[in-house]
């Protein structure tokens, strides 16, 4: 009989080995990727409570105004205080994260599961699916659903949401086929356990290390498409403050106050790259073998 | 009544190479307290049979014959009714101890877990059992270790927890598919004792599936070698182990490593290599490689011939080889 190697699957026990944190600490790009992470999670927090100006207060005669004592990272061309701004923007990208991510994972976990449970025509079916939501380019199909549904900060939110189903769908099908094909998962079923318990309790805290690495990637993404949204008008609606939409207004005034673009991007690229290597450094600490071979 | 009758049971699977019948016919019964091994080469059908048994074949495995525990019928049972049979009318210990636990649980959760399904107990009556189960099969200080990981344990304790676990709900069958093999020397004796001492006391009958035939030898009453899907040769272990009647069987004992024998080259073989399920004869599976094979072999299925001892034999040339030669040493 042909011995089948499995895949590669991160294990998540090793989240509860007492030796994570402490090889957290030393691992250069999850380190940096936490902070800045907590950072954008941090600004979000902050602008409940406090924010230098009021985000919505236009102030004509000190726009566009350079950085200064009183307006750290100078005035937009409303005069609002940028720093403020960029502060309750966190809001937005945070909120299109969680929830277009949380949308993606809940979804589109559930079908990889069920593919990856039932296998025959189910999972051909889920998985054909997957396939054909895929060949749109992200952008283009919400574009498409704001087209039709209007734009709007929600309905950027399922657009990209219904975007990462068909991602985590393939990601934990393809993660639990190599954990179904495990021996223990044979014991559990000699134990006389049906096949949704065997999904629930063995299958999916196999696969939770793929899945947390996926979701902060995923979360990167749905801020990056937040943004890029908001710059096209479709996303986050005045006067509720974005970065993409910081980035479009600040557009036409490169030549005026190029600083202006330069914030919101900032901001942008800062919490896109902590998320990745967020993400990059939980997949080698979640991995047992790359961590020992470090 | 038996506790299992297993009758003509055929079992075709789906290969690369189009349908191949792995299990051609086997029939057997066990009664309870009773031990049956089989054993065979890789590949020969005995974990599909086992598989069978459990009702845990791939679902495009097609299944014909009869399989009865105490009189009920298992092939064709519908999901739901075998996962009431699965680990709580029958037990399994796994071959690898080593990927059989999940690592993600402790094993209080896991020794438990068949307990909490079958017999409705709540969380703390399951770890109550789990630690006594524990404590059966020989975890020292049981009792701590309740909350440890599967990785914290060795490979032999690993095997240990295995059995508790598939004897948690005190099973009226325990298949063992190649419990030792992944186990060192000194380990598999252990294991196979803790084995036979619970079958004993807990009167259970016992399937081991082995390719050791040391271990057969020593662990159960009965056997059944199985060539290509068909069973050659079974009967009473002893019987079998004296007379080796079938020229498999033969080749088979003259391929084993003897402790304390000359040295005098190479170990025996059997010529040939296992023939693929797909293109196996239409006769004896083990015609050609068979230093007896005839004409006839390769058309003429043979018969099961028993003998006096309560032994049976499936071959055609059984005279001629019994003329030929005696039993070797």
């Amino acid at each position: 009989m042909n011995t089948i190697v499995a895949p590669a699957v991160p294990s998540a026990a090793a989240l509860s080995v007492p030796g994570f944190w402490r090889r957290a600490r030393h691992h250069r790009s999850f380190v940096i990727g936490a902070v800045l992470a907590l950072l954008l999670l941090l600004a979000a927090l902050v602008s409940f409570v406090w924010t230098p100006w009021s985000p919505y207060e236009m102030d004509m005669a000190n726009k566009m105004q350079a950085p200064s004592a009183a307006h750290w990272l100078g005035t937009d061309a409303f005069g609002r205080d940028v720093a403020s701004l960029l502060l309750v923007g966190a809001r937005a990208s945070i909120l299109v994260g969680v929830i277009a991510v949380g949308i993606g994972l809940v979804v589109g976990t559930a079908l990889g599961l069920l593919a990856a449970a039932r296998r025959g025509w189910v999972e051909e079916a889920i998985m054909r699916f997957a396939d054909f939501s895929l060949a749109f380019p992200a952008i283009l199909s919400a574009i498409m659903m704001t087209a039709v549904f209007g734009a709007g900060i929600v309905n950027a939110i399922v657009a990209i949401g219904i975007y990462n189903i068909p991602t985590f769908a393939r990601i934990t099908r393809a993660s639990a086929n190599a954990i179904w094909s495990r021996e223990y998962i044979a014991a559990a079923r000699a134990c006389g356990k049906g096949s949704f318990s065997i999904t629930m309790q063995h299958v999916l805290p196999n696969i939770s290390a793929v899945l947390i690495v996926q979701i902060t990637i995923r979360f990167a993404i749905a801020i990056l498409a937040e943004a890029a949204l908001s710059y096209l008008g479709l996303g986050t609606q005045p006067p509720q403050p974005s970065w993409g939409r910081m980035l479009s207004e600040a557009q036409t005034l490169m030549f005026q106050q190029p600083l202006l673009a330069v914030f919101p991007g900032m901001a942008i690229a800062l919490a896109v790259l902590g998320l990745n290597l967020l993400g990059d450094g939980l997949r080698d600490l979640l991995d047992p073998r790359l961590a020992r071979a470090r | 009544m038996p506790l299992l009758e297993v009758n003509d049971l055929r079992i075709g699977l789906q290969t690369q190479r189009g349908p191949a019948e792995a299990v051609r016919g086997i029939s057997f019964s066990l009664e309870r307290g009773e031990t049956l091994g089989i054993v065979g080469e890789s590949g020969c059908g005995k974990s599909i049979t086992v598989m069978s048994l459990m009702g845990l074949l791939p679902s495009t495995a097609k299944v014909g014959g009869s399989i009865r525990l105490d009189g009920q019928e298992l092939v064709g049972l519908p999901e739901k009714a075998m996962c009431q049979i699965r680990g709580n009318r029958i037990g399994m210990i796994f071959q690898e101890p080593m990927t059989a636990l999940n690592p993600v649980h402790t094993i209080a959760r896991q020794v438990g877990e068949p307990l909490r399904l079958h017999r409705g107990l709540s969380k703390t009556e399951a770890r109550k059992e789990a630690l006594g189960l524990l404590e059966r099969v020989g975890i020292p200080d049981a009792a701590s270790r309740l909350d440890a990981y599967p990785h914290q344990f060795s490979g032999g304790q690993r095997q240990r927890i295995g059995i508790a676990m598939a004897l948690a709900c005190g099973p009226d069958l325990l298949i063992a598919d190649e419990p030792t093999t992944a186990l060192d020397v000194t380990i598999q004796k252990q294991v196979l004792d803790l084995i036979q001492s619970l079958v004993a006391e807990m009167g259970m009958a016992l399937i081991l599936i082995s390719h050791d035939l040391g271990v057969i030898a020593n662990s159960v009453q009965r056997m059944l070698v199985m060539y290509g899907g068909s069973m050659v040769e079974a009967g009473p272990t002893k019987a079998v182990f004296a007379e080796r009647a079938h020229p498999y069987t033969r080749g088979l004992f003259a391929a084993r490593p003897v402790l304390g024998a000359p040295r005098t080259g190479r170990l025996a073989t059997i010529r040939g290599s296992v023939p693929e399920l797909v293109d196996l004869p239409r006769g004896c599976a083990f015609a050609g490689r068979c230093a007896f094979t005839a004409e006839a072999c390769y058309t003429t299925k043979p018969p099961l011939a028993m003998k006096p001892s309560g032994h049976a034999v499936r071959c055609l040339r059984l005279e001629e080889i019994a003329a030929q030669s005696a039993v070797p040493a």
